[in-house]
């Protein structure tokens, strides 16, 4: 057992700290943000074919370097840090996951390594319009038409779906429910029927787009690995997604405890500064205390994707759900401690608060993960005898 | 990363799950599932020499000295079967796991060799002498006084002065003490290490009745108690250092075997949610998966700080936030347990005022956050140390 990063690893790290730093300067990001693109695309092309990030987590044979979550979530503990806006995100850790596990061999080696080369932006459009996690919220619906398929329904908050080539969809058979009838989808975005239309979302640094499928006519080969059979690989999937996700939120929270213990030193008030009241110190000492869990939970939940134990769904429901409640409380500390320039568009504050906020709904909120968490306990099965925990109970 | 035991690793668990379930019987049956700290003591005494005698009291020290001489990952394995067998709260727990250490990096060979063979056998006892009435929070406030006497016989100290919170000391034959030997000196400078039999006409022991009406802690009082002059762990006047070094071993592999012991609290209290239906509670739902959450994210941190953070930087983080957060859990499952229990908790089990391991888990998680530095005594620990920010002012030097 050792679970701490390896010298490769911290490398990759090291090297991702100091790429973040120099492209998410707070003047780029905001840029990013105010463009119609929605992200740099010096940034991209850097981090796709400079970097070769995007093909960190897939496997060789597709043109990939073959690495795992621990490395991917590094990646995006970093770019986390600097909200660094680009199809990475929505390419790397959404749609790669979903076609590496659905697809067969030859659709994989069909899509993944133009997306692993930085050359094709992709995303996944799982959840319905009103962002509904799991296979319940599936929000697209495929039938069998002649010979073929038809896609009907629609998607919401799909990440970068405006700027995406390619459009990994999640839908299900009319009337199907749970893990059954579910099927995986690659189109390219370009396709006849399918329509982006470009929401605000509160997170600026993160575009999401509605997308429509209006009687999408389907190949069969369109269709990743059997047709309604996608289900449990799908949910292992978004597993991934969600600790990738959870990096990037403890990556975050970490920038804002940095970002507010630099402030309360510099800002002096009643002649002393501000970092000197305890009332301050408290309160990020209570910050740090959550980044370091939140960091803890998402080493352990990568480590266990890489390992393929069967901790994964736990550890990744966990990891989001603490990484999502952590980052928000940081944001919103970071918020009070900053005072009345903390208020201001100017600052950065606000758009970690709103990436905090927007980023733990996505993939399912803290909420909905405990829940998930207390059915792995085993609340609902029947009430064994009562366990002996003590001599005198 | 790699969160998996080898091969070998896992025939160690098979071998000491097997040894553990094998013992825990006839004498030594009634002992599984006491989670406290002073019930059966008289058999948990004879379980620490049973434990001793097979050297799995101490089995991170050398061979030469009682133990195992057993790499981390076999003590993690230990702790891990140990809590998930119930076997009992250790009643050497303060020798094995702070005054033993502490002689080991601190001490010289002479006191190795006197004093870590009876804590791996199991047959001395140790209490910790560190709190006083006036240096809680302030621990470095300590008033207790030593000075050395050359009789005769050869020199000793003579021991003057308070201690209080001192658990275990109704059945210790030894306590390591902060005491003063530096005349005039104050804080941190001047303070010594003592080793101090407790078996002598200087040293008055008084229990102190807590809120669970139990007496885990007592008062002791030193009215010129005597210990020989070599019985000092490191140099004299310098015992601050050697102190601060006792506490960072507490948040080593022990915190592992604690942990199981939480687990098996929340186990008891997620089943006694189901047997009551308060397991259908949505909100009782959120609260326990919240507490779960919190105790495997508490044993990724553990791990996180046993897979070395000295060569990894980064990783040094939960060394610092550990304490704060595992005590406000572990306060939080109290109150759990009271909602899930509903006024049923409130009632004592048996007269005068005994409770059951839940509700008592309930009073007795208050100190949690008390005792071994306080949660704001933590903060201000993070804050400065971990976070940079400027320190404390006293108000007295």
């Amino acid at each position: 057992m050792q679970f701490a990063f390896t010298e490769e690893q911290a490398l990759i790290r090291d090297t991702a700290h100091e790429f973040c730093a120099e492209h998410g300067d707070p003047g780029r990001v905001r840029a990013a943000m105010d463009s119609e693109l929605g992200y740099d695309e010096a940034t991209w092309r850097a981090i796709g074919q400079e970097m070769g990030w995007t093909g960190l987590a897939v496997p060789e044979e597709c043109g990939g370097s073959g690495l795992g979550l621990v490395e991917l979530a590094l990646l995006q503990f970093e770019m986390g840090r600097k909200l660094l806006s680009s199809p990475f995100f929505a390419g790397s850790c959404l749609a790669t996951p979903v076609i590496r596990l659905t697809a067969t061999a030859a659709q994989r080696q069909a899509l993944l390594p133009a997306i692993a080369g930085g050359t094709t932006r992709a995303t996944l459009a799982m959840a319905n319009r009103r962002g509904q996690p799991g296979l319940e919220g599936i929000g697209g619906t495929l039938s069998t038409a002649g010979a073929g398929y038809r896609l009907s329904g629609e998607a919401g908050f799909v990440v970068n779906a405006h700027a995406s080539d390619v459009i990994v969809i999640a839908a299900r058979a009319p009337g199907s429910t749970g893990a059954a009838g579910v099927s995986v989808i690659a189109l390219a975005a370009g396709t006849r029927g399918i329509e982006v239309e470009r929401v605000i979302s509160m997170d600026l640094t993160r575009p999401v787009a509605r997308v429509h499928f209006r009687d999408v006519d389907v190949p069969r080969e369109a269709i990743l690995g059997e047709p309604e059979d996608a289900g449990a690989a799908l949910e292992r999937a978004v597993q991934l997604a969600q600790i990738a996700l959870a990096s990037e939120q403890a990556g975050a929270a970490e920038e804002t405890l940095v970002i507010t213990t630099d402030y309360v030193k510099q800002r002096v008030q009643f002649g002393r500064p501000i970092g000197s009241f305890q009332a301050i110190k408290h309160r990020l000492a209570d910050m740090m205390v959550l980044v370091e869990a939140a960091k803890s939970a998402v080493y352990y939940a990568a480590a266990t994707a890489d390992e393929a134990t069967p901790e994964l769904a736990e550890a990744a429901a966990l990891a989001k759900a603490y990484c999502g409640d952590a980052f928000f409380n940081c944001a919103a500390n970071m918020i009070q401690l900053h005072g009345g320039v903390g208020f201001t568009w100017e600052h950065a504050a606000h758009l970690y608060f709103k990436r905090a906020r927007c980023s733990s709904t996505l993939l399912g909120s803290p909420t909905y993960q405990r829940e998930r968490i207390a059915r792995l306990m085993g609340l609902d099965e029947r009430a064994a005898p009562r366990a002996t925990t003590g001599s005198r109970t | 990363m790699k969160l998996g035991f080898t091969a070998e690793q896992e025939r160690f668990r098979t071998a000491v799950a097997a040894w553990l379930e094998e013992r825990l019987a006839g004498p030594f049956a009634k002992l599984r599932g006491v989670t406290d700290q002073v019930a059966e003591a008289k058999a948990r005494l004879a379980w620490e020499q049973e434990l001793g005698r097979h050297r799995y009291a101490a089995i991170g020290y050398p061979e030469r000295y009682g133990g195992r001489n057993a790499t981390l990952d076999q003590q993690v394995i230990w702790a891990e079967e140990y809590a998930r067998a119930h076997a009992p709260t250790r009643l050497g727990h303060l020798g094995v796991e702070l005054c033993g250490p502490t002689i080991l990096h601190f001490g010289n060979e002479a006191q190795r060799q006197r004093f870590l063979p009876p804590i791996a056998a199991g047959t001395e006892i140790w209490a910790q002498g560190y709190s006083e009435p006036n240096a809680g929070s302030d621990l470095s406030n300590v008033r207790t006084r030593a000075r050395l006497d050359h009789s005769p016989k050869g020199a000793e100290w003579v021991i003057t002065g308070q201690k209080t919170w001192t658990s275990l000391a109704q059945f210790a034959q030894w306590c390591f003490i902060l005491c003063r030997t530096d005349e005039g000196s104050k804080g941190p400078k001047g303070i010594s290490y003592l080793l101090v039999p407790l078996d002598q006409t200087g040293v008055t022991i008084r229990p102190i009745r807590q809120i669970t009406g139990e007496a885990e802690f007592n008062e002791v009082f030193f009215e010129g108690a005597r210990t020989a002059a070599e019985n000092v762990v490191g140099t004299p006047g310098d015992g601050w250092k050697v102190a601060m070094g006792t506490l960072s071993f507490e948040r080593g592999v022990s915190t592992l075997a604690q942990q199981m012991a939480f687990r098996n609290e929340l186990d008891a209290l997620a089943s006694a949610a189901k047997a009551n239906g308060a397991a259908g509670d949505p909100l009782i739902r959120q609260r326990l998966a919240d507490a779960w959450i919190g105790l495997r994210i508490m044993r990724y941190s553990a791990l996180r700080m046993l897979s070395g953070g000295a060569r990894e930087g980064a990783l040094s983080g939960p060394a610092y936030t550990y304490k704060i957060y595992w005590a406000t859990w572990r306060r939080k499952l109290g109150e759990l347990a009271m909602d899930i229990l509903g006024p049923d908790g409130e009632l004592a089990a048996h007269p005068p005022y005994e409770y059951e391991n839940m509700p008592k888990m309930f009073l007795y998680s208050r100190a949690d956050t008390i005792y071994a530095g306080t949660n704001e005594i933590q903060r201000n620990i993070i804050a400065e140390r971990a976070l940079g920010l400027p320190k404390e002012p006293r108000g007295d030097r």
